[in-house]
């Protein structure tokens, strides 16, 4: 009797990890995606649909033309799992018995969670990257400040390429010299990775973008138009652009699987929830104390899909995750740099150039017909 | 798990090996979604987190109860103050 993989979520890593395991196991295993919307969304193109440079149209596709053709896809939301009877509980009552269960549920913005957050834009999100794109285009001058209000959130480099990108598009409408543009970054430095703090600090001198340090966003003000840190420092603004709080799913709090942010407890090499091994979780889901991005779940899909495909075959388990990241990081002027890594290489990023950022546009256009299936490694 | 005889933290984060986003930035996210009194350990084998981490602790007026050296790594111990 095949066994049943069930993966909760469609977006780059559930997709992905359903394709490699049907691919592996064939008739060894019946796959089934469940997703909410049935709709797969490429994430880091809010950026370029908030600053003009891409419309919405780019950024979604019916999930189902993502997936091998032999793997179930189940439109509705999971409300709950119960690892005990092995089963997902669908919203209007249906229940899928599973063997082996991916959580690939990633994760939701928690707005709320911002006392005064009303008005404040973000590009976190299909909505929020439109609303801002709008706002931008009637923008006239004034003091843009660019923080981040909760930890941890998707895509660490995303401020940084935010504000240097913005810089560029101010110029290019006139606006610049009326502006002033401030990252409130929530560390000691522009970025967390210190090589790269070092590339894009003179990029910041030389543009006249100014850097506040240790300043993580606690409250917003939006009549005062002025935003707090939990640090007790205070900034004026006339555009406030944040990268709002982040939560896991509702189904991994429904289930009681996550911890207090709703993150899923998971192994750093096996990928497995640590109290229940019959469960996988992968990318955003998880409480991995490493970059919540579709690059994390890009590679640690084939890990998750060899070590269930080893189960199922009743053989060693052959791959493991060693924490494997890349990532491209804009620094504006047609110019970025790439950070790669894993648990046991720090990054050591290049000097900005145009290769790396067409690099980044190809990688962005060939997304649709290369990452999903599991054509590029 | 104990730091030391004394201490057994709330909860307890292992940073080792992970550039980004950095145990600063993890140290950070738990601080803020923690309670006061809480005791929150990070293992970091980054260079960088034994200026970072004491300087945003002071800063943000936290408590480093305890720096520990241990084979290639170090646990920073903080108490959430506030």
């Amino acid at each position: 009797m095949p066994a049943r993989v069930v993966v909760l979520g469609g977006g780059v890593g559930g997709t992905l990890v359903a394709n490699l395991l049907k691919k592996e196991l064939k008739q060894d295993a019946t796959v089934t995606v469940v997703d909410g919307t049935g709709m797969h969304l490429y994430q880091p193109g809010f950026l370029y649909v908030a600053l003009d440079q891409a419309n919405a149209l780019w950024l979604t596709r019916d999930e189902r033309t993502l997936l091998r053709k032999d793997i179930d896809l189940v439109v509705e939301r999971a409300v709950k799992v119960d690892p005990a009877a092995q089963t997902v509980t669908l919203e209007r009552g249906g229940t899928l018995p599973y063997d082996y269960l991916v959580m690939a549920t990633g994760s939701r913005l928690d707005r709320d969670a911002v006392p005064g957050y009303d008005g404040t834009h973000d590009f976190y999100s299909l909505d929020g990257a439109l609303r801002l794109r709008e706002e931008l285009r009637r923008f006239k001058g004034g003091a843009i400040r660019v923080g981040v209000a909760g930890i941890p959130y998707k895509c660490p480099p995303a401020p940084v390429e935010f504000v240097l990108m913005l810089d560029e598009y101010l110029r290019k409408k006139g606006v610049r010299e009326k502006s002033t543009v401030t990252l409130l970054s929530p560390l000691n430095r522009a970025f967390t990775i210190e090589s790269a703090s070092k590339l894009v600090q003179p990029i910041f001198d030389k543009r006249g973008i100014d850097l506040v340090t240790f300043f993580n966003v606690e409250t917003v003000d939006a009549v005062q138009r002025k935003v707090t840190s939990l640090e007790g420092e205070t900034a004026d603004y006339d555009l406030l652009v944040l990268v709002p709080p982040h939560r896991g799913s509702a189904v991994v709090e429904a289930s009681g699987l996550g911890d207090a942010g709703g993150w899923i407890p998971t192994d750093r090499n096996t990928l497995q929830h640590e109290k229940h091994e019959r469960i996988f979780a992968i990318g955003d889901a998880t409480n991995l104390p490493i970059s919540k991005s579709g690059s994390t779940a890009h590679f640690e899909a084939p890990v998750v899909a060899s070590r269930i495909a080893s189960l199922v075959k009743g053989t060693a388990p052959k791959t493991a995750y060693a924490g494997r990241v890349m990532c491209f990081l804009e620094t504006g002027g047609g110019r970025a740099t790439s950070l790669r890594f894993d648990y046991a290489h720090p990054p050591v990023p290049p000097q900005p150039s145009r290769l790396w950022h067409w690099a980044k546009w190809a990688f962005n256009r060939a997304y649709w017909i290369t990452v999903p299936q599991g054509r590029v490694g | 798990m104990t730091v030391t005889p004394e201490i057994t933290p709330t909860r307890s984060i292992d940073a080792r090996g992970m550039a980004c986003p950095g145990p600063l930035l993890n140290l950070i996210g738990a601080i803020r979604a923690g309670q006061p009194g809480d005791v929150i350990e990070v293992l970091s084998s980054d260079a960088g987190s034994k200026t970072d981490i004491p300087a945003w602790v002071a800063k943000a007026k936290h408590e480093l109860v305890a720096v520990i050296e241990d084979a290639g790594f170090v646990h920073f111990v903080i108490r959430k103050t506030h």
